[in-house]
Formats: structure tokens, sequence, C-alpha cells
């Protein structure tokens, strides 16, 4: 449920839809951004859904928070249709190459590379939304015996396909880029796309993703 | 001559297309871009006849040396620039806020901006760019927009598909503001702070950091406390968020900004402050105002009134 709307700055309001997370409230929150979307409405220049919040950014030049405001409060929102989850399968290589913080995950978590990788693989994961940078999905929920945080120095440089370990999620990253979760390993696959505009992204929210480990010679020969 | 163009002989530090940037697209992660300076970048183009959010050349710091060409066409420079026209036998500091034509083998030459970052030069016709999402708008670390996402390089080509019939000299005497206080409205998590937190936050003064870029304005100062939690579950950010990671120092986002951040937001920019916010180098001190939204909303109002009243007056 929707708990609250306030102000973000003078160009933005601030869905609350609480604070914790899990997929009847990010269905809730993916829904209520459908809906405006749909809408079209004049002076909406964005809308980021995430877990539990809903941004919706507006042009200070055509409208205001109490308008926006009013026209949110006020909305036909449709009912939560099922979304169809598409299913994905992404190639992840897991060779010392890639893993980049294989060790400091084994002595945070107090478990070997295999049983890492085992609980990792395991399991099918829900894409709850897309960002950071470009098309990079956040996909949830890890095993809770491989749950850690950030790590205390983010890395500038990130490589481009990373798979990253943070809290209760992975995520991947689409292109290099500074940043701080726990890499485990690296996928070949093109996840963000920026020629195709209609679908830049190969992941989205409310897909199904799991993951399938290759080998090094299988990821160094892999196309498409 | 159906030809036109200009050579890059230097490209400067960080030149790029800029025009309005794209909206519509935070939920897959693209952030807006466009123009950081959206009122210098407005009136470059007006002062050559073209549309004002027609697509323009972004430079910051040391702009691009470029030699014309062509036929005649007219160029404008915005922002506090330094630069130089080098035509057949003489040579000339140009003066911003002022077109200028240039004609077959002259030159431009922006050696610097003075006590500001970013600048604009807009060219009186049509670039030959390529839009992706509706924008020429060149976004480096996502390697989006016109250029193939990347910053314009020595040796290339800005073609020109179509110069403008109206070549009238134009000109406005405009001299840009600073702002000695950034203006901030509180933010959604202004309560992870500690009442000294928050007095350090607005009390005290910060130094720009070099660390800064179109993603974001870095800050160094004293640390601000908090009391609740460093992180946040990932949530939306927009330009003028200002998130305090644990370190203690807090980053402002600019233009080119992730879409989604963890860091609790102890404040948002007003709009109003946005154009100066950005022009800000590094080095210098800023020092932040609580200001209520209400306020800050019709800031906003007179300063775009001020824009568009300059607007017309070229």
């Amino acid at each position: 449920m929707l708990k609250n709307i306030s102000n973000l700055g003078d160009a933005a309001l601030y869905c609350d839809f609480g604070n914790e997370v899990n997929k009847d409230i990010n269905s809730e929150v993916i829904n209520f951004f459908k809906s405006i979307k749909e809408k079209n409405i004049k002076g909406i220049i964005n809308l980021t859904p995430s877990y539990n919040k809903l941004i919706v950014s507006y042009d200070l030049r055509v409208t205001n928070f109490k308008e926006i405001k009013k026209i949110i409060e006020n909305l036909n929102i449709n009912e939560t249709q099922k979304t169809i989850n598409k299913k994905l399968e992404i190639p992840v290589c897991c060779d010392s190459l890639f893993s980049l913080d294989i060790e400091r995950l084994e002595k945070k978590l107090n478990l070997n590379k295999e049983k890492i990788l085992e609980n990792f693989f395991n399991k099918e994961y829900f894409c709850y939304m897309t960002g950071f940078i470009a098309g990079m999905p956040f996909l949830g929920d890890l095993d809770k015996n491989l749950r850690v945080q950030r790590l205390e120095t983010p890395r500038v440089k990130v490589p481009k396909g990373s798979v990253g370990l943070t809290e209760q999620f992975a995520n991947i990253y689409t292109f290099e880029s500074p940043g701080g979760w726990n890499i485990i390993g690296n996928t070949p696959i093109n996840i963000f796309d920026s020629l195709k505009e209609k679908e830049p992204n190969l992941i989205n929210p409310g897909d199904l993703v799991s993951f399938k480990q290759i080998t090094l010679d299988k990821y160094k020969n892999y196309n498409g | 001559m159906d030809n036109n163009y200009f050579e890059i002989i230097r490209a400067g530090i960080n030149t790029t297309f800029q025009d309005k940037g794209r909206g519509n697209l935070y939920h897959i992660g693209i952030p807006f871009s466009g123009a950081m300076d959206t009122r210098n970048f407005f009136l470059s183009n007006k002062l050559v006849s073209n549309k004002i959010d027609s697509p323009v050349i972004e430079f910051a710091y040391q702009g691009p040396l470029l030699k014309f060409k062509g036929d005649k066409i007219n160029v404008a420079v915005t922002g506090d620039v330094i630069f130089k026209l080098k035509k057949k036998n003489i040579e000339i500091y140009g003066n911003c806020y002022e077109s200028y034509q240039l004609e077959h083998g002259d030159e431009i030459d922006i050696l610097s901006t003075n006590k500001s970052v970013y600048g604009y030069m807009a060219i009186s016709g049509d670039l030959d760019l390529k839009f992706q999402w509706g924008s020429c708008s060149i976004n480096t670390n996502a390697r989006i927009g016109s250029n193939e996402g990347k910053k314009l390089a020595i040796g290339q080509k800005i073609n020109i598909s179509k110069i403008n019939l109206n070549q009238t000299k134009k000109k406005i005497d405009y001299l840009n503001s600073k702002v000695e206080n950034i203006r901030v409205i509180k933010g959604t998590n202004f309560n992870y702070f500690s009442n000294e937190g928050k007095k350090t936050f607005f009390e005290n003064e910060f130094t720009v950091s070099k660390l800064s870029d179109r993603m974001g304005v870095r800050l160094e100062g004293p640390k601000i406390e908090n009391i609740a939690d460093t992180n946040i579950k990932s949530e939306g950010l927009i330009k003028g968020v200002i998130q305090v990671p644990g370190d203690g120092n807090p980053i402002i986002m600019l233009s080119d900004h992730g879409t989604i951040g963890g860091y609790p937001k102890i404040g948002v920019v007003a709009s109003v402050d946005y154009d100066r916010l950005v022009q800000i180098t590094p080095g210098s001190k800023i020092k932040f105002k609580e200001i209520e939204l209400s306020d800050a909303e019709t800031l906003f109002k007179l300063y775009e009134m001020e824009t568009q009243n300059l607007i017309s007056q070229i």
C-alpha cells in the first residue's frame, strides 16, 4: 500500500510504500508505476520505481508539487495484474580471473568457494528493479547465508559483465562502472544494448532469472 | 558549398554535444543528461537564431580549437569563457553573449572557462548528429548519445547539415551571477542525521573536490554525523539530491547521475540554484541554506521569468 506522498526537492514526488522489501510490495510499486506511465500526465518527465518507493519527477516549468500530488492521489490505479514473468538463464563464468571478491566472501561468510557458488547457482531470482547504471538488474533474494555488505571502499572500475552480491541481492554490471558489490563472476552476455531503443534491457522488473555456471573455455568462445 | 564542417584541432578536456536531455528513462537506468547549465544553453542557441533547445557544444574548463570549412556561419559562446577568433589576418578575443561570423578557414579557439566549469558554443544551423531516445546528449559513462557516446576527439569533424538562412549578428548584455549559498530543501532522510550533523551541514563550508564531474559534485569538509543508518534500501535519485555516504562527505547528484542510490538523502538543491551550482569549480567553498518548498517554487518561477526575459531580448 502507498503509505505517504512527500516532496523530494521541488521537482519530484516521493511515493513511499513502506520499508519492507518483498515481491508483493515491489509488485504494487511496479503496478503504480505502470498506471501513471500509461496516462502520460502532462509535466511528468520521469518515474523511478524501486523496491518500495516510486519517485515521480516533473518539470517545474510546467507544473508543481501540489498539482502533481493531487493528480496522483486521484488516479485510478489498475488492479494489480499478474505480470507474466519472463524466464531467463544467464551464463556466468566464476574463474579466478573474474571472481574478484571470492576470498573476501569466503572470509565474511565462512564458506568455501564451492559452497558459495553452489548456493548462488541453485536459486531462481526475481528482478525488483533496474537502474543505477543503464539496465543494471537488482535480483533477489539471495540465500540467507550469502548476504554481505558492500565493499568498504568501492572499486573505481568494475568490469563490464561482473556479477556481484550485496545483502539480499545480486546484480550485473551492464558496463564498466564504479561500484562496491562483491564480484563472484562474469557473464559474456550483453545485458544492456543502447542500440535497441525500444527494449535496451535484457532483464526487466518482474522477470525471473537463473544463472548457469560456464567454464572459462566456454566463456571465451561464447557467441549469443 | 554544401560541405560545411568544423575540424577539431584540439578537443578540450570534456567536450560533448548536449541538448535538453532525454526523459522517461530513469526506470531503465538512463539518466536525464542534457546541458548542465540550462540558461546558458538556451541563450547560446538564441544568439545564433536556432531553436533554443537545439544541440550545442558543451565544454568544461579548456574548450576546443575548431577550424571552419565551408560557407559563412555564425557562432556564439556563452558562460564565463575566454576565447579567440582567428581570421585571415587578424586574431581577436571574442565576447561571450555575442555572435560572430566565421568564414572558410577561420578558427575559434576556446581557451578556457574563467572561474566556472561549463561553457557553450552554438552553431547557426543543424548539426549532423545521431539522436538516441530523442536526444543527442552524450553520456560518456553509459556510452549513449551522438558520437557513439564518446567525448569529442582531435581530428574529428563536426558536420553541419543545414546552415540557418538568418545570419544577423546578435548580442545581449549578461553577466553570470555567482551564488554565495546553495539553497536546499530538506531531504527524505533528513532525520537520519543528528542535530549536530544537521548543524554541521548548514553552518559549515564545504570544499568542492577535484573528483567532480557531470555525474556529481563531491564535497569535502567536516563529517556529517549519521545516527540512524549509513545505507538505505536503494531508491530513485534526481539531479540535485545530496547523499551522505558512510564517510560523512556529501555528494550532490548532477545531470549524468546514477538513477538509483543507497545512501541517505540529507537534502535536495533547489532548482533555482542548479545552473549556478554546476559552475562552481573544484577548490571553491560552498555553504548550504535551508529553504521551504513554497519558497523554492517561487524563486524558480522568478528565475525562469528572468531566463525567458533574456531570451526575448535577443
